[in-house]
């Protein structure tokens, strides 16, 4: 034993601090690179209508600990306010809503900093506001809103190259878009852990091969508690080296041989035991389906490696160097850089941890040779190891936002959905409603869009306005219907709607701020009404 | 130019200008609720409805907030809990000095203050302290838990409440949940649509780690703990009791593990990862909680007013995934004849007639539509093993060490209930079969 435990009651060494503590349960989602990344954000809220989704977006930032926000809104709180926005009270009344919404905010966490413009009634100036302030790492503004604070915001997020993600609530619909200044890798993905073991079993390198060889060359004379602690890996190595003696040196890789090879590798376990059977020659046949396979990119990677780099902006981020690095390892090797974990599996624990030492080296190997190839590489001479170590373990599942200008116009999308619902439509039908497909909810993102800058519009003049780009949107049900749903709010919004499309943008500027998870791409509708989310690139 | 008002007419200066938007909504019908009452009486009568929220944390506050500014007045809150610091990060009705107090009383205090009108009563305790009468007097109940027992036991309770002579008695039950990026709403309308039994299964049982592995052959840091928590602290009892929200506790079982990892050469051990595994922490945000918590209330709002068909009778539960894009999914559940809540029909149980009776009661624990973890049983009306009372219990334990065919004589098609006391009002009825 080591000295670690001395006595019985230690005082407490290494314990978490206070931030620790009290960020505990959002640093396991996103550690502290991502905590770092939202301490030094500084977000602009550019606010009006009914206000509240906006607000209910900063609270959702505001408690995880943001560095900065800042409230642009020039409207004075009124009766309707209190009954929609939870950031006011009484004394509000008559008040700036900027104001009064900024310092009920900042109640929610004193580690944030806070401001509001104007300062006083009637004295709002959007331009100056964005010359005179430090610059902003990300602008949410909300629907409706005027067309010349629209452009002003726009030219600020072209020359600063910040995102910018717009909302749009009312009654029972919302929708926000994120406009991101170019094309928006993300290496961290957290793809689901089960999804990212890589064995390597059909192209085993020779330390490994030497490992599983030098346990199994006596694999019948070993006892029975040998032979039932062989880890996994060992044993599909084993067999997969029995099976190519008899099949012409292939590898079981279709589904009836993969079948086959399972029935193979369970008649190699020991069956005159009192379990009758052996759990890790069990565990060897579940893993056959998902480790047994040959290499191919995810599309993610694959449209990283295929990206044609236009943009001088772009050119010089470590991504692209490493990226490119990553390509040339793939191009050389047939296979992307080894991750190197390795999922627990029945075995002594000296033999596991060998067998991961195993992987963990070859995986530092492979990194290794990623960052001699970036630094070899135009503009790679600063990068750093741990950039490259994070590509590496991550590289099978990295992803590309806004790649591409959208490839569609509105009434192209529009015909395509509408397809898509008469499809589902005659499912449904077919199997008298036990199938169902969801509609679509690109209608509701149509009579949002079309009172962007008028929130009371009818629903005529909703239709009238949309048909100007998608004449066919004259006449449709749906489209009504939806025009109808919208012009019975009247511009209003329903707190709930507001509070779940806050939550969901909070959660996509978050992504976007720790580049951790996979943001959306581009525009999310929802409907309150059937209580579904779509995903569209509009 | 003039500020764009949302609201065109929202301006006004009087208190019922308050609920305009709100209004707009409820005394206008859409075209997808043509049919709906919107009068006045109708109105009042929602003016009226009492709202059970149960749970006061993540998505307690939340719900809270979300039906107050829904214009329901009457709210009742339960929680036993009191306020962590590592609350902080989302539950955003409580500030640090408020670290210690009782999360329903901090909860509707702040809510009531905010809210004009509202009115919230604060319960600090446990669910099950409450009868039947007490949960008569709502007509909606919205769960914000984190514990499956406890859903299970309000379920159990307002399934049994449903008297078909009486309408009032049929109480909608909206249950939420998040993990992460991730979360669920569900609608339940008691006896009608499938409970949250008949779904049980959802929720997988954490697969157990072998206690040999833990003892003889640890791999993981994981491991390393969860001997240090379950076999170290047991043989050495450095403090009394465990109680794992104490520092010098956890730092005690970290330490341990450490020392284990170490002289089995395993990485990874950290005193979070110890805090992790052994309080079996779930990762938990505000925006999530902000997303599910307001999708329980627009159903609940949908439900008062009939402003908008609601989730329940077609599809019941909406899950959302916002770690990877956004995604949601509404599926339509069956109920289930078998279900031990709103069934009435024996389920086959299949058991291997060489295992012990002790096997099958530890089988019980990781079956995902059963998970009881202290079950009595008996076998065509006749006791095999009972917990309580203590008497029984050691008149019974013999039978423990029993196979099931040769030491206790089961046959296939014998009648098996099961009773755990986590939920009193349930008998878990089998059939037996040989596998």
């Amino acid at each position: 034993m080591t000295e670690i435990i001395t006595s019985q009651t230690p005082p407490i060494l290494h314990g978490p601090s206070e931030k620790e503590k009290k960020y505990d349960r959002q640093l396991r989602l996103w550690a502290a690179s991502g905590q770092e990344a939202l301490e030094s954000a500084n977000i602009l809220l550019v606010n009006s209508g009914a206000g509240a989704v906006g607000v209910e977006t900063l609270k959702n930032l505001v408690l995880p600990g943001i560095g900065k926000f800042t409230i642009v809104d020039d409207a004075v709180v009124n009766q309707a306010d209190l009954g929609v926005n939870f950031f006011l009270e009484e004394d509000s009344l008559g008040k700036l809503r900027s104001e009064c919404c900024t310092k009920l905010l900042q109640e929610l966490n004193p580690e944030v900093q806070g401001d509001w413009f104007p300062k006083s009634v009637g004295t709002l100036d959007l331009p100056d506001v964005l010359t005179t302030s430090p610059r902003y790492t990300l602008i949410v503004y909300t629907n409706p809103i005027r067309e010349e604070d629209l452009a002003t915001i726009e030219a600020y997020a072209s020359q600063h190259k910040v995102p910018v993600v717009s909302i749009h609530s009312a009654g029972f619909y919302s929708y926000f878009r994120t406009s991101l200044p170019g094309t928006f890798p993300i290496v961290d993905t957290h793809p689901e852990v089960e999804k990212t073991t890589d064995l390597r079993l059909l192209s085993p390198w020779p330390e490994l091969v030497d490992f599983a060889q030098e346990m199994t060359k006596d694999i019948d004379a070993l006892d029975d508690h040998e032979h039932g602690h062989i880890p996994y890996v060992v044993i599909l190595l084993y067999c997969l080296e029995q099976w190519r003696q008899s099949h012409n040196g292939a590898n079981p890789t279709n589904t009836k041989d993969k079948r086959e090879f399972g029935k193979f590798v369970l008649a190699k376990s020991r069956t005159n035991n009192p379990e009758g059977g052996e759990e890790n020659f069990q565990e060897a046949a579940a893993a056959i389906n998902k480790n047994i396979k040959l290499p191919e990119l995810e599309t993610g990677l694959e449209e990283v490696f295929n990206y044609q780099l236009s943009d001088e902006f772009e050119l010089q981020s470590t991504f692209w160097v490493i990226a490119r690095a990553v390509k040339d390892f793939y191009l050389k090797h047939g296979c992307l850089p080894l991750p190197g974990a390795l999922p627990d599996m029945k075995a002594q624990s000296s033999v596991y941890v060998k067998l991961q030492n195993i992987y963990k080296a070859k995986a530092r190997r492979d990194v290794h040779e990623v960052l001699e190839i970036a630094r070899a590489n135009t503009g790679g001479k600063d990068v750093d190891l741990a950039e490259v170590e994070l590509f590496c373990k991550n590289a099978r599942f990295v992803k590309l936002i806004n790649a591409k200008a959208p490839e569609q116009q509105l009434n192209q999308i529009y015909d395509t959905e509408k397809a898509n619902d008469a499809a589902a439509e005659a499912m449904k039908e077919e199997t008298s409603g036990a199938f169902s497909l969801p509609m679509s909810n690109f209608f509701i993102y149509l009579a949002l869009a079309a009172t962007s800058h008028n929130a009371t519009a009818p629903a005529d003049a909703i239709i009238t306005t949309i048909s100007s780009k998608i004449p066919n949107a004259i006449g449709d049900k749906r489209m009504l219907q939806v025009a109808q749903e919208v012009a019975r709010a009247g511009g209003g919004e329903l707190h709930n709607i507001s509070a779940l499309t806050g939550g969901m943008v909070a959660q996509e500027i978050i992504k976007i701020i720790t580049k951790q998870y996979v943001p959306i791409d581009n525009t999310c509708i929802f409907d309150g009404i059937s209580s579904r989310c779509q995903v569209l690139r509009l | 130019m003039a500020a764009i008002s949302g609201g065109g007419g929202g301006g006004g200066t009087g208190a019922a200008s308050r609920w305009h938007y709100l209004d707009q909504i409820r005394r206008n019908p859409g075209p997808f609720n043509e049919d709906s009452d919107v009068s006045d009486e109708a109105l009042a009568a929602w003016d009226k409805a009492k709202v059970l929220v149960i749970g006061a944390g993540g998505l307690g506050c939340e719900i809270l907030k979300n039906l107050a500014l829904s214009g329901f007045k009457d709210i009742h809150v339960i929680d036993m809990d009191t306020i962590d610091i590592s609350n902080l990060n989302r539950q955003f009705l409580f500030r640090k000095d408020d670290v210690g107090k009782f999360k329903a009383e901090v909860a509707a205090a702040f809510v009531e203050k905010r809210v004009n009108g509202v009115k919230i009563t604060p319960h600090n305790c446990r669910i099950q302290e409450f009868d039947e009468d007490f949960y008569m007097q709502f007509q909606i109940v919205v769960c914000g838990l984190d514990s499956i027992d406890a859903r299970r036991w309000i379920n159990a309770t307002l399934v049994n409440m449903v008297d078909m002579e009486n309408q009032d008695s049929l109480k909608p039950l909206i249950d939420g949940g998040t993990e992460g990026f991730k979360g669920q709403t569900r609608v339940i309308f008691p006896t009608i649509t499938p409970c949250i039994e008949c779904q049980l299964d959802l929720y997988t049982p954490r697969a157990a780690v072998p206690l040999c592995t833990l003892a003889t052959i640890p791999r993981q840091p994981e491991h390393c703990i969860e001997w240090a928590h379950i076999i170290a602290w047991d043989q050495e009892k450095p403090f009394p009791s465990l109680d794992k929200d104490d520092p010098e506790h956890i730092t005690w079982l970290y330490q341990k593990a450490s020392a284990r990892a170490q002289e089995f050469g395993i990485a990874g051990v950290t005193y979070s990862l110890t805090q992790g595994v052994v309080k079996n922490i779930i990762p938990a945000i505000a925006s999530t909680n902000a997303i599910i918590a307001a999708s329980c209330c627009n159903e609940a709002l949908k439900i008062a007013t009939n402003a908008a068909p609601a989730l329940g009778f077609e599809e019941s539960y909406m899950m959302y995934s916002g770690d990877d894009s956004i995604y949601t999914s509404t599926f339509r559940y069956d109920k289930k004849d078998d279900c031990a809540v709103c069934g009435n029909l024996a389920k086959p149980l299949a058991v291997d007639p060489a295992w012990t009776l002790q096997e099958l009661l530890d089988s019980f624990a990781v079956k995902p539509d059963l998970q009881l973890k202290k079950p009595s049983i008996r076998a065509e009306g006749k006791t095999l093993y009972m917990q309580f009372p203590p008497g029984i219990e050691e008149q019974t334990r013999p039978n423990l060490d029993k196979t099931l065919k040769d030491g206790l004589g089961l046959e296939p098609g014998f009648e098996i209930a099961v009773t755990d006391p986590s939920f009193p009002a349930l008998t878990f009825q089998f059939i037996l079969k040989f596998a």
